[in-house]
């Protein structure tokens, strides 16, 4: 088996292999890495040149993001008497107080709403309609899918102009409820696609089993189907996550005061004294964290569907 | 336990009829088998009687009562899948359990009836384990233990075997006859494999092109087909078919096959025109006396038996012979054919043509 094994690779090659794959990884962490660092910078060495690899960690970044700051004189800062908290104590030294909490949390808190919102949506009508789509017959079902899949044919901000009409006269401009219909709307076609795939892979006598079982249609779809479907759902689901997480040009166009998500916020957090690149990267390191966390949970998922794919025949 | 009768079932699929008009009855306790050609309609039959598909007219009675139109999960069936259908995200004491638990039957209960099953089906041992590593052999048990764990009406099998490799086939066929003689109860099983269907089956209905062709016991079916389909379908080698002009008259004891006089069963039927005699390759003698003559083309040994194939004037025919007897290629061999086993069809419409010997046969087929 050692050296003429078709599927064991040899030495050589697992080298290269794992340099490869280091390599990859490498170059997309970095940047990562340099926002995740800059965010713990103070802001004199984030801007610092020669860039510092090395610096003294602070959480100024992160106080920053949260907070809104007024600069005060001295004098002013003296008649104030002690900080009382720690994240006081860290801006009093640059000369300024805390006037209050900044609108970061709300806009990721809107980002959360919007984004898990829609995810949830797509998957609850994508796997409905794809099982439709998969199982019955559906008339003219070439043509619907065909017609789904077309609306995702052009950039979807190519419409942004009618549908930022639409929103103003339908009220929905700059609503929770907007946003998450929008999402769901752009993301739908893919989920309905993909999940139709994945559902067309689980054989039909699975189902059938399950009705002559004693289930009815519906418990041998959420009981049989379901659970076979989860790779797919969960793959869509980081797809959908992912998709209207990041989503920017919308977001700007049609949310402002209420239903303003993270990704139009962060770039407007500039601080009392120039740039407070530390607080942008603060912010950016803060809203990679749901969808890391998502994926992640969702990664055993993903390794458990292939799996099984593996001993199903 | 139950009989189940179909009656004039049809079903279309768009412009395609897949099964035209069938009827016949399956006796309470009955091991009976669905046997033809693929695309000959037998599973689609199966699923209407279980509920998957829907007959497009045509009733089926399961123990008196019309279910033609209610759901699966109302006809109190099990069903075996060709590929098993085991739930892949359950272990087998989950699969087997699924069913009770649909009848929302007690957990010490649903427990003691899965220990029973295990134990019939010796499956004890993997009863915790994951569907997915399991042997064919092994998922094929646990795909039964699920059928039988409900104690339904019927059992209903799709080809349990066909994906077993050939030597645990019939292992496992065996171990399916022996199940259903000690439980008793009424099972429906398709197949294509006609030996299959004669070593199992205690009935046999025959399917061609949507049409029950027909519908017996296997040895009634094998001796007095009703249709050249039949004969030719069931038997290896299949039945021989000499084609000729002639007639019979009712009461008619012969043909002329060729200006040699053929005793056949007494007719009950006449018929003149283009006619086929059938006759099974066992059926044939060597008799250096008889009129009818072959020359030896080919020679199969088989073992105990030897095929012994002959060109003749209406055509090729082959015999089952002993091994013993001394045969040589290009050979001038006079042949005889027992009487009483002799089958007339009519050449265009392929009916076997009623006689002494097998109106008894197709008087209910």
């Amino acid at each position: 088996m050692s050296s003429y094994s078709v599927t064991e690779p040899s030495l050589r090659q697992k080298w290269v292999a794992g340099i490869l794959v280091v390599g990859y990884a490498l170059i997309t962490i970095l940047p990562l890495v340099w926002i995740i660092g800059t965010s713990f910078k103070s802001p004199s060495d984030a801007i610092a040149y020669p860039p510092k690899t090395f610096f003294t960690p602070t959480v100024e970044g992160y106080v920053n993001v949260f907070t809104t700051r007024t600069r005060l004189s001295p004098e002013q800062l003296q008649a104030l008497g002690e900080p009382t908290t720690w994240y006081d104590k860290l801006v009093r030294k640059d000369g300024l107080v805390i006037s209050g909490p900044s609108r970061f949390a709300e806009r990721f808190t809107n980002s959360v709403i919007i984004g898990f919102g829609s995810t949830v949506l797509c998957i609850v009508l994508g796997t409905a309609a794809a099982y439709a789509f998969s199982r019955f017959k559906v008339p003219l079902k070439d043509d619907l899918l065909f017609f789904i899949l077309s609306t995702r044919m052009m950039p979807p901000i190519a419409v942004a102009i009618p549908i930022f009409l639409m929103f103003r006269s339908l009220g929905l401009s700059d609503t929770h409820a907007g946003m998450i219909l929008l999402y769901t709307a752009v993301n739908l076609s893919l989920s309905v696609w993909l999940l139709k795939g994945f559902i067309d892979e689980i054989p039909v006598e699975y189902e059938e089993a399950a009705l002559i079982d004693g289930y009815t249609r519906f418990q041998a779809f959420y009981k049989v189907v379901l659970p076979q479907a989860a790779t797919g759902i969960a793959s869509t689901a980081i797809f959908c996550l992912i998709f209207a997480w990041n989503e920017y040009a919308f977001a700007v166009l049609l949310t402002s005061g209420n239903a303003q998500t993270a990704p139009p916020f962060i770039p407007t957090i500039i601080g009392v004294s120039g740039q407070d690149w530390p607080a942008v990267a603060a912010g950016a390191t803060l809203f990679l964290v749901p969808v890391m966390v998502f994926t992640i949970l969702l990664r055993k998922h993903l390794l458990r569907g292939i799996t099984f794919g593996a001993v199903r025949k | 336990m139950a009989q189940i009768r179909i009656q004039n079932v049809r079903k279309e699929f768009g412009a395609f009829t897949a099964v035209r008009s069938s009827s016949f009855t399956i006796e309470d306790g009955e091991f009976f088998m669905l046997l033809g050609p693929s695309g000959c309609g037998k599973t689609t039959t199966l699923r209407m009687m279980a509920g998957l598909e829907l007959p497009t007219s045509g009733e089926i009675f399961i123990d008196g009562e019309e279910v033609g139109m209610k759901p699966a999960s109302q006809r109190d069936i099990a069903f075996v899948f060709q590929m098993f259908a085991l739930y892949p995200h359950m272990n087998v004491r989950k699969n087997i359990s699924y069913p009770l638990v649909s009848q929302g039957m007690k957990r010490e209960e649903v427990k003691t009836r899965v220990a029973e099953v295990a134990r019939i089906l010796k499956i004890e041992h993997i009863l915790e384990k994951p569907v997915g590593g399991l042997s064919g052999g092994d998922r094929q048990r646990v795909a039964l233990g699920r059928a039988i764990v409900r104690r339904p009406k019927a059992f209903f099998m799709d080809e349990p075997l066909g994906a077993l490799d050939a030597e645990f086939r019939e292992h496992m066929a065996e171990e399916l006859r022996a199940l259903h003689d000690r439980m008793g109860a009424t099972t429906v099983y398709v197949t294509h494999d006609q030996l299959e269907a004669m070593q199992m089956g205690d009935k046999i209905v025959v399917m061609n092109h949507g049409v029950v062709e027909q519908f017996g016991r296997p040895q009634q079916i094998y001796d007095w087909p009703a249709t050249k389909f039949v004969a030719q379908f069931i038997g290896s080698p299949s039945m021989n078919f000499l084609e000729f002009e002639g007639m019979i008259g009712i009461g008619g004891k012969s043909v002329d096959l060729g200006g040699v006089r053929m005793n056949v069963p007494i007719a009950r039927e006449g018929r003149a025109g283009r006619l086929t005699l059938g006759v099974r390759p066992e059926h044939v003698n060597f008799r250096d006396d008889a009129a009818y003559r072959g020359r030896v083309s080919a020679v199969e040994y088989l073992g105990t038996t030897q095929i012994v194939t002959l060109a003749t004037e209406h055509g090729e025919l082959k015999a089952r012979i002993s091994s013993g007897q001394k045969v040589r290629e290009e050979e001038l061999i006079g042949l005889n054919f027992d009487a009483r086993t002799l089958s007339l069809f009519d050449a265009e419409s392929g009916k076997a043509l009623v006689s002494e010997g097998n109106e008894g046969v197709l008087a209910h087929g």
